[in-house]
């Protein structure tokens, strides 16, 4: 029978794995990265309706990312050239420019250390990656969306401001979380400290389940 | 944007990296600071601009070749 070698793919709180791409700004590394945040996201194809709306939104969203120190890097297996095109087209025809790089993946190098290219979806395109890596190199969120639906800029911005918020006040964010509501305070580990919890101040439901405002 | 262009000579980025490397910011901190280029963007640039031979780098400081010094 013969063997298939399926790579390791990188998840979440892992090292993202270093790559070196052609991009529409030059070759570019992932460690260029380092001391920034990066969103990493790949798309289908160039010259087609759902990631032509998705890059003008990522380049609505892009100087919203930049005041959160976060930059943003494409992905798809097309040229250059193609990409190149295919900008060029997209701020003349509809008028927006988008201004960050995207790398050229002709050969699925990155898309297959990614794990982009999902085989029951399509052979030859990626499906609609996010990669959201932290300033150390950290994988720290990956989401997968099919072809046909296109992402949500708001809940990407969302999740950096929760992730930027975690790290900072070492909190967690509830369900539909948004930047200026209350955070989660982590639960206590033993029984006296969850004795002790209800009685600390915060807006707690039960010892397991407090909140706080920053 | 590439500092280096296909038949190997610096681009405008480049010669303005160059420049900024010669007036004695010759690491990607400070020409980041004064120029306000994302940080991505240098590290690159520089990196083109030692293989392609204008620049050396020891130690984390850049410098210009004889090569990148006939450019200016």
């Amino acid at each position: 029978m013969e063997e298939t070698h399926t790579p390791k793919l990188p998840l979440i709180g892992e090292k993202a794995p270093e790559f070196e791409a052609p991009t529409t700004q030059g070759t570019l590394r992932l460690s260029d990265y380092k001391g920034s945040w990066l969103i990493l996201f790949s798309h289908p194809a160039d010259f087609t309706p759902v990631c032509t709306t998705e890059f003008m939104a990522f380049a609505e969203i892009y100087p919203e990312l930049q005041k959160r120190n976060t930059e943003l890097l494409g992905l798809s297996v097309d040229s250059t050239s193609s990409h190149i095109a295919w900008v060029r087209n997209v701020e003349e025809k509809m008028g927006v420019k988008i201004t960050f790089p995207i790398i050229a993946d002709l050969n699925k190098d990155v898309s297959t250390l990614f794990g982009m290219i999902h085989p029951a979806q399509s052979k030859t395109e990626t499906v609609r990656t996010v990669f959201i890596i932290d300033p150390e190199g950290i994988l720290r969120t990956i989401l997968y969306y099919p072809l046909t639906t296109g992402r949500n800029m708001q809940e990407i911005l969302r999740i950096i401001d929760a992730l930027q918020t975690t790290d900072e006040y070492k909190v967690a964010t509830p369900a539909n979380w948004k930047k200026g509501d209350p955070v989660v305070v982590p639960p206590p580990q033993t029984a006296e400290a969850a004795e002790a919890r209800v009685k600390e101040g915060y807006d707690c439901k039960d010892w397991y389940l407090c909140f706080k405002k920053l | 944007m590439p500092c280096v262009s296909s038949d190997g000579k610096p681009t405008g980025t480049g010669v303005n990296t160059l420049t900024s490397v010669k007036e004695g910011l010759t690491t990607p901190d400070k020409i980041v600071e004064a120029t306000g280029q994302p940080m991505f963007r240098v590290r690159s640039g520089l990196r083109e601009l030692v293989n392609a031979g204008f620049l050396e780098e020891a130690d984390g400081e850049y410098s210009l070749t004889e090569t990148g010094k006939g450019v200016l």
